[in-house]
């Protein structure tokens, strides 16, 4: 018996299910007047006290937000974040390198949406994987710091690519390490001529106001 | 190592688009784009492990890359940049206007057509 191989034409993205997912998790959170933030980074670039800080600051502003995190196998980052009292819940993805729509959809259980007025979604601590996982987010934010070397957005290009504000942190550390600013903000313009790029140092504050203001601009 | 995930992705929507009664797939085709953030090399490993079990299993993946095109407002013309940059290659000019390079896409399924065979 031989068989006929046939073959069927067909056009569509792989990720196209997760797309779909996002898209409704994006109507959603829209129909709950809720504003909801990407937030990708390469481990230890300061992501976790970022979220620390804007949480305090967000709070002392009146606003209700909240946060997702997400981590590969620990709550350490749920633990820190819940001191601020502001709701937290943690995403573990048990190895997984990033998040998927689907991960945020079953995470939200328990919230009453219509009480918080942003979500944050702090993705695992990783450059490359998260890119092509979209959540829902209305902006992505990509925070690098000057510690992780001035090539680390050559490395990256994708990365930057998505973002609609991108952040360097430990501007303090630049001159220990021999970090450039000058040329991280250059790479970053180069792949993404549009994005708001802002220099910070979580530590002390410095940038943080300007930054949140782009953020709930 | 994110390709698993996208290999899984992949054949499952292979599935979901076989006609009833096909038993084995014995090609999927994709376009990659250079932009797309997926190592080939990768995807090709996770395929093998995603397809097990599945109609997929022992079938190749083809895969065509694609590089990036960006437009370039100055020429009014598609360009291929150098590298990741999207700089125009002729003007100098930046531009995140791209129109090649993102894709992951499925393009075709080959498979054993089971009425062929029994006619």
């Amino acid at each position: 018996m031989t068989t006929t191989p046939r073959v069927l034409e067909i056009r569509q993205k792989v990720l196209s299910k997760n797309d779909e997912l996002a898209r409704s998790l994006r109507a959603r959170f829209h129909g709950h007047g809720l504003f909801t933030l990407n937030f990708v980074s390469g481990p230890g670039t300061g992501k976790t006290r970022f979220l620390e800080e804007t949480l305090r600051r967000l709070v002392a502003r009146g606003l209700r937000p909240v946060a997702l995190v997400g981590d590969l196998a620990t709550d350490n980052d749920a633990q820190r974040l819940m001191r601020s009292g502001v709701p937290v819940k943690q995403i573990t993805t048990a190895g997984r390198c990033h998040l998927e729509a689907e991960m945020i959809a079953g995470h939200l259980e328990g919230w009453d949406l219509d009480a918080v007025d942003i979500l944050f979604i702090e993705n695992v601590g990783n450059m490359i994987c998260p890119t092509d996982f979209r959540l829902g987010a209305e902006k992505r934010i990509v925070i690098i710091s000057s510690t992780e070397g001035d090539d680390v957005v050559n490395k990256h290009p994708m990365m930057f690519r998505g973002s609609t504000i991108g952040v360097i942190n430990k501007v303090d550390l630049a001159p220990f390490v021999g970090a450039n600013l000058d040329r991280m903000e250059r790479d970053m313009r180069r792949y993404n001529p549009e994005m708001q790029i802002f220099r910070t140092n979580m530590k002390t504050g410095e940038g943080i106001e300007e930054l949140l203001g782009a953020i709930l601009a | 190592m994110h390709e698993l995930s996208i290999a899984q992705s992949l054949v499952s929507l292979v599935q979901q688009q076989l006609p009833p009664g096909v038993t084995r797939v014995t090609a999927v085709d994709m376009r990659l784009g250079a932009m797309a953030g997926v190592v080939r090399g990768a995807l090709e490993f996770c395929y093998g492990i995603a397809t097990e079990g599945t109609p997929l299993q022992g079938s190749t993946l083809r895969v065509v890359e694609l590089p990036v095109v960006i437009h370039c407002h100055t020429c009014d013309a598609d360009r291929a940049p150098d590298g990741l940059a999207f700089r125009c290659p002729v003007c100098g000019t930046l531009s995140g206007d791209i129109r090649q390079g993102r894709e992951l896409d499925l393009a075709a399924i080959e498979y054993d057509d089971p009425e062929a065979a029994s006619a």
